[in-house]
């Protein structure tokens, strides 16, 4: 199945939701006018593109209404489709390095799926012939170092993990330290899940980064925010937040499948400075694919 | 960060404050905030179109342009309209006449139903019941092992079949288990899916046809955006619903959800979870949900956790010492264990109206209290009783015992000679009102 394929599978719901709502709008007429821009404008809000992105795209639509004078369905689809790739950004892949250890630290609010991206990550390296350890720095909630371990079996990878309560930090000194020594190409470290709001955990974070760096200084250390496609405008926040705490490289958007309002991707990139890397397509680990804003888009505009 | 709808609402009402009468603009403005509000909040489109709509009416109405305070006749409106969709009743979780209630818990993936399933069994336990909890989910790795773990915490039997593939035969056996350990109650942990999933919307039928469950609620994520209808709505046409529980309210969303789901839905919310703690799961108020919403805070969650948490007998014994003014040490150290004990500071601040953006997260150290109690329990009991003997080398030895230094240790002691000369003021103006209560003016900082 071609990446175009998985994405439009992934993002049925958005896009029926999306692209039928464009049509019905326009019901027919093959042309925009206010009301049927604002009605635009609520479509956005309600595929959760949030206030202020919805606005964004669709001033430059006005913008380009006024500029062109043509209101047709294909000039407003067109300025749509530019705006939202203007937000969404280039195309940026979560890059492996060669001959040297890559660490992957997967951070997020509760439920937002970090380990099953762990193990869906760890089969993505292994298949692609890479050497891959996990680690367990999820020391707090309940078997969520069995469910890793799991995970673990299932690609035969080694799990690094100490038990319930211990130090993440500790977990991660561990792991970095076996990744070196055993010469891994990809470490995968799972944390446990912190809403942002909470000061101590947030301070927790910063501090299993700070070990993860001082004590793998020469390898190429990536933190990936994990977010859920159902979360509304909070996401928007959970972006920020985190990345104030520690260096964030790049998002993963989970669950795109879950929802008709697949929007959120675009609510998030308008506003944090870093690319949104993977997307979640689907319960399997083919799933999860290298995030392309082009066909993003392309799979949730009707086709001009 | 976002800007809390009461800060653009005072806006208005101040500009307005000057003005004679409203005119239809100054509502049609406002409404645009509260609009705004609601979408930024994640409330279901269509709900918030109807709401306004409706809001724009009754504000057109006569008491709003007579009254004296318009904007915030406005507001009380807004929040007096939101906590009457949120539900004016509480309402419990019902339990079978047959004295045999199921409880089961659905879900997308990630709302928290392991988490909330073993909260359940605690609240229920508190409550008398007997409460029993099986995992059902036979998908996600060690879920079953979680719900084990979890309920080995609260104390409560759990049953699960961790090999076994077939949710419904799970199912059957923990209601047959259930009985035999002559529990009252069982909760059923299903698997999370996604509404788009029909073979597991499936599977939740046959779950149901199986086990005929009292209570079906739907655990909804707080953080939920605009799907949250349609989620429900999915839910509720496949298996019926009887109300929801709401998680993760301890995080900074809005929860805009709760007001979509109860209009759309017509069900009740039931509970909600409010931390990562195993107790952390609470009876659901509208006015408090509507008031957070709107962003205008939590003053009275906040009143009513400092009551829960304070001990009354001591706080009662704290001052009575405080009126006969004996107030010493071991009175003071007794007052911030139940500081702690009412949880973190920035929590309680961030529940104050228009505190959370005017107080800087660094310029409080949760620490300073933690520090103050080693202090003092560096201290003997004769020091703590008669604070007037701590000489320069017993202040020595206590900042070396609590790890602190004697300016720490001399700080505090001013901080309780302050204190204690507060208290003796009180107590000249209380004497003869001797009254129990809390003495929160009393607190030494």
């Amino acid at each position: 199945m071609g990446i175009f394929e998985s994405f439009k599978n992934g993002l049925l719901k958005t896009r029926g939701f999306v692209a039928e709502g464009f049509t019905k709008i326009s019901a027919g007429l093959g042309r925009y006018d206010e009301d049927m821009l604002d009605e635009l404008e609520a479509l956005l809000v309600q595929a959760d593109v949030g206030v202020g992105a919805s606005l964004q795209i669709m001033d430059s639509v006005r913008h380009h209404i006024r500029q062109t004078g043509d209101d047709s369905v294909d000039s407003v689809l067109f300025a749509m489709n530019n705006q939202m790739l203007k937000i969404l950004g280039e195309k940026t892949e979560l890059h492996i390095e060669e001959n040297t250890l890559n660490i992957i630290l997967l951070v997020g609010v509760n439920g937002t799926g970090k380990t099953t991206t762990a193990g869906k990550l760890c089969l993505r390296y292994k298949g692609e012939g890479k050497k891959v350890m996990l680690a367990a720095a999820d020391t707090f909630r309940a078997a969520a170092i069995e469910q890793l371990q799991v995970w673990g079996e299932r690609t035969n990878t080694p799990v690094i993990a100490q038990t319930i309560g211990s130090d993440p930090a500790a977990v991660c000194y561990d792991a970095v330290h076996a990744a070196i020594s055993r010469r891994v190409d990809v470490l995968i470290i799972d944390t446990a899940g912190r809403l942002h709001n909470k000061q101590n955990l947030m301070d927790e974070l910063s501090k299993i980064s700070k070990v993860v760096y001082r004590e793998a200084p020469s390898s190429s250390i990536k933190a990936l925010l994990v977010i859920d496609a159902t979360t509304g405008q909070n996401a928007v926040i959970q972006a920020e937040v985190f990345s104030n705490a520690i260096d964030i490289h790049g998002m993963v958007i989970t669950k795109l499948d879950g929802s008709a309002k697949g929007g959120v991707a675009i609510a998030v990139a308008h506003k944090a400075k870093s690319p949104i890397l993977l997307a979640g397509l689907g319960e399997s680990a083919e799933d999860l694919v290298n995030f392309d804003p082009e066909i993003f888009v392309r799979s949730l505009l009707p086709n001009s | 960060m976002l800007e809390g709808l009461s800060s653009k609402l005072q806006g208005i009402v101040s500009k307005m404050r000057g003005k004679a009468r409203v005119t239809e603009q100054d509502i049609k403005d406002m409404m645009k905030e509260i609009r705004m509000a609601l979408l930024e909040a994640d409330v279901n489109y269509a709900v918030v179109k109807e709401f306004i709509a409706a809001m724009t009416d009754k504000c057109k109405g006569q008491e709003i342009f007579q009254s004296l305070t318009p904007g915030q006749q406005i507001v009380k409106i807004v929040h007096d309209s939101l906590v009457e969709l949120l539900g004016s009743e509480q309402n419990k979780i019902h339990v079978s006449p047959s004295g045999f209630t199921v409880i089961i818990l659905y879900g997308l993936q990630g709302a928290g139903k392991t988490t909330t399933a073993a909260k359940l069994a605690r609240l229920l336990k508190s409550d008398g019941k007997k409460p029993m909890v099986t995992s059902v989910d036979v998908h996600r790795p060690a879920a079953a092992l979680q719900l084990e773990v979890l309920a080995r915490k609260v104390d409560v039997p759990s049953f699960i079949l961790p090999e076994e593939k077939s949710a419904v035969k799970i199912a059957k056996k923990a209601v047959e288990r259930a009985k035999y350990l002559l529990c009252d109650t069982l909760i059923v942990d299903t698997a999370g899916r996604t509404t788009m999933d029909e073979e597991m919307m499936n599977e939740l039928k046959d779950i149901e046809k199986a086990i005929n469950p009292t209570e079906k609620l739907l655990i909804v994520d707080a953080m939920i955006g605009q799907e949250a209808v349609s989620v429900a709505l999915a839910f509720e046409k496949a298996i019926g619903l009887d109300g929801f529980i709401m998680t993760k309210l301890d995080g900074d969303a809005r929860g805009g959800a709760a007001l979509s789901i109860r209009k759309i839905t017509g069900k009740p919310i039931k509970l909600i979870c409010v931390g990562e703690k195993i107790e952390d799961i609470e009876d659901y108020y509208p006015d408090r949900m509507a008031g957070r919403i709107l962003g205008m805070g939590d003053v009275l969650s906040l009143i009513e956790k400092a009551q829960s948490q304070f001990d009354e007998d001591q706080a009662r014994n704290t001052m009575e010492r405080l009126l006969r003014n004996t107030f010493n040490l071991e009175d003071m150290l007794s007052q911030f264990e139940q500081i702690q004990k009412m949880g973190s500071v920035k929590d309680m601040i961030g529940m104050i109206p228009g505190a959370s953006g005017k107080v800087k997260e660094e310029d409080l150290d949760e620490r300073i209290i933690d520090l103050n109690m080693a202090i003092i329990r560096s201290m003997t009991i004769k020091e703590r009783r008669f604070p007037n003997i701590l000489n320069a080398t017993r202040r020595r030895r206590i900042a070396a015992g609590s790890g602190t230094t004697v300016q720490q240790v001399n700080q505090l002691i001013r901080q309780y000679e302050q204190s204690s000369q507060l208290m003796k003021r009180f107590s000249k103006m209380n004497k003869g009102k001797r009254r129990g209560g809390f003495p929160m003016s009393g607190f030494p900082f």
